[in-house]
């Protein structure tokens, strides 16, 4: 049973993800995890399915085709089964100030040379404000004050203000 | 359910037993071990997160009377053994109940921890999990392994 990623791109307009979800359903395929945003105005959608065979995986590819026709970026293609395991330490990483350029590069090569994996990341601009939200997974014994205090003094040169703090999990 | 019936009791006793045996676990609702009853047990004095705690304690026909201080944390549950998820939950609390067996009715105004425990095992007897209180698309996420 391959595992796909389908990533659509382009105008926003209703029913995209209708069209591609029904195409996949028809296909007898499912659907696990999906991840799809509006970004100024553009839809970006990425997901990732099974579906029975290898022959599906062409049909999906044909039956997607036309909505390459109305703007849309859309890419279907084979991605290993998941073997990733969740570990280490959670942590949310907030940064906003006025907007410059090398905010995004200056943050993450602090995570980036702290072993730190970023799992999900948003910016957004609003007329001056620039603001960054992260969620990251550091290795287990990471000194995480020591790498927010790294972040702010990094993120301080640039005039804005950073935070990363502990989002341990609690099992209730 | 009356508080002070007998079966209430030996359910109170089921259901500290067992979140005794679940390692990790503070809090347990009836629920959750298949009885449809409002009751639920809670023990957050070992958490390292804990401020104000009230030890080990069942409360029966549980009401929310006061909720102020939202913030958001991640958690899981028992229930949901693949997920966790960001909530905002008040930090301060008042909840309302009775203790079973003698059915005395009780007031537990709590903070921290203790408040988020309770107000995650409110939800349980109110058929709702944690996912449903999510903060958004982006706040479930896979449950970690502590190595």
């Amino acid at each position: 049973m391959p595992s796909i990623a389908v990533t659509v791109v382009g105008q926003d307009r209703p029913g995209i993800v209708h069209r591609v979800t029904s195409e996949i359903a028809d296909l007898h395929g499912n659907l696990e995890d999906s991840s799809m945003s509006l970004l100024r105005g553009h839809f970006a959608m990425t997901l990732i399915a099974d579906l029975p065979d290898l022959a599906s995986v062409v049909l999906l590819e044909e039956a997607l085709a036309d909505l390459r026709h109305t703007g849309l970026a859309v890419a279907v293609f084979e991605v290993p089964g998941d073997e990733s395991h969740e570990s280490g330490r959670s942590a949310r990483m907030s940064v906003h100030g006025a907007d410059r350029p090398g905010i995004v590069r200056a943050a993450t090569d602090v995570v980036q040379r702290s072993g730190g994996n970023i799992t999900d990341l948003s910016t957004r601009l609003g007329s001056e404000l620039y603001v960054l939200s992260a969620d990251i997974t550091f290795p287990p014994d990471t000194d995480l004050p020591a790498v927010a205090e790294l972040l702010q003094g990094r993120l301080a040169e640039l005039g804005v203000h950073a935070t990363l703090v502990t989002d341990d999990e609690e099992m209730l | 359910m009356a508080a002070d019936d007998p079966e209430v009791a030996q359910l109170a006793a089921d259901l500290l037993a067992t979140m005794d045996e679940s390692p990790g676990c503070v809090g347990l609702a009836a629920n959750q071990i298949d009885v449809p009853w409002r009751v639920f047990c809670v023990d957050v004095s070992r958490h390292p997160k804990t401020v104000t705690s009230h030890g080990r304690f069942v409360l029966v026909n549980p009401v929310l009377v006061r909720a102020t201080r939202k913030e958001r944390a991640r958690e899981g549950c028992m229930s949901v053994p693949d997920f966790t998820g960001d909530v905002r939950r008040a930090t301060r609390v008042t909840v309302a109940g009775q203790l079973p067996g003698t059915g005395r009715q009780v007031e537990v105004v709590t903070d921290a921890f203790e408040a988020r425990a309770l107000q995650h095992e409110l939800d349980h007897v109110d058929g709702l999990l944690f996912l449903d209180r999510a903060v958004g698309p982006h706040a479930i996420h896979p449950r970690r392994t502590y190595q």
